[in-house]
């Protein structure tokens, strides 16, 4: 056995335990972590496949940006973990034979059409991952398509902050604008009044 | 099978992850989180593919797919993770089963 194969047998395996573990983890934030193994096993497998860029690019947006994002959502809630199980095992049950109807499926579908047909890899295919030769096919044949992803994420980006953005009721803010604009005559009334004369003090004091 | 990787090993562990994220959009049903992360997991599972289809079909067009998929994907979990908190805010629960204020 080569390296190679020997490299895909043990990612494989890896990944696979991952995703597993993924789905059936108790705590959302271990499912979270498991996630992050698994995306960083899907990269080196990426790596064998020669697709070196999208490789690192999987490690950098989703182990470090995604990821991220949702162990921090996962830890901001607090989850009630009793509740959100209920119903795993009467689940399991219905899923398990979906689960193995769609392995079926998929397995025919492989084996009918990607079995007989041995399809070697082009002596070329390692150059199409290397960063210089994506980069020329992204920015000639799909660059509108780029540019229609970068308009997704701006447009991710304002959904995100107008759903969150939010003006608590319950706080008292201070204005600076208002709390400099503030004059003397807002803050202190000068009240004129009549000072008391001597002797009412003094027969006040017999 | 031959034991050396080829096209269908990969598709096959595609396969395999797919279904594995099936089955956790089953059983975690109501847990609104990790059915986002079995989503994660699907998109996963068909990049592998696209990624295994470009290599052995000599073709780029396979990674420039998976490259807007990841950009979507990452849209995707930023919105609704955004939803989910906002969710959270306002029902104190990521129960599935407590968002039925619609009653649909």
């Amino acid at each position: 056995m080569d390296p190679k194969t020997f490299l895909f047998y043990a990612f494989s395996a890896i990944l696979i335990a991952a995703a597993l573990r993924v789905v059936t983890a108790r705590n959302p934030v271990h499912a979270a972590l498991f996630l992050v193994l698994s995306f960083f096993t899907a990269a080196s497998i990426w790596v064998l496949l020669k697709a070196e860029f999208l490789a690192i690019v999987l490690v950098l947006v989703y182990v470090g940006a995604v990821m991220v994002l949702f162990l921090f959502v996962v830890m901001l809630l607090d989850i009630d973990l009793a509740r959100i199980r209920e119903g795993f095992a009467r689940n399991l049950w219905a899923a398990i034979p979906v689960g193995l109807l769609i392995v079926f499926e998929m397995a025919a579908v492989l084996m009918r059409g990607f079995l007989s047909t041995d399809v070697q890899a082009p002596a070329d295919s390692a150059r199409i991952g290397l960063t210089r030769e994506l980069g020329k096919v992204l920015y000639g044949q799909y660059y509108y398509a780029f540019e229609i992803a970068a308009a997704i994420l701006v447009v991710a980006i304002i959904a995100a902050i107008a759903l969150t953005l939010r003006r608590r009721q319950d706080v008292s803010y201070s204005d600076n604008g208002s709390a400099i604009a503030v004059k003397r005559g807002d803050r202190i009334r000068l009240v004129d009044m009549k000072s008391e004369s001597a002797e009412q003090t003094d027969g006040g004091g017999k | 099978m031959p034991l050396t990787v080829s096209l269908t090993h990969y598709l096959i562990l595609g396969a395999i992850l797919f279904t594995i994220s099936i089955v956790g959009i089953f059983v975690n049903r109501k847990n609104a989180i990790v059915l986002l992360m079995a989503i994660e997991l699907m998109l996963l599972a068909v990049n592998i593919n696209f990624l295994a289809f470009s290599h052995y079909l000599g073709d780029a067009a396979g990674q420039i797919f998976v490259f807007f998929i990841m950009t979507v994907a990452a849209a995707e979990a930023a919105i609704g993770l955004a939803i989910l908190v906002v969710l959270f805010r306002n029902m104190h629960s990521i129960n599935v089963e407590d968002f039925d204020s619609l009653k649909g």
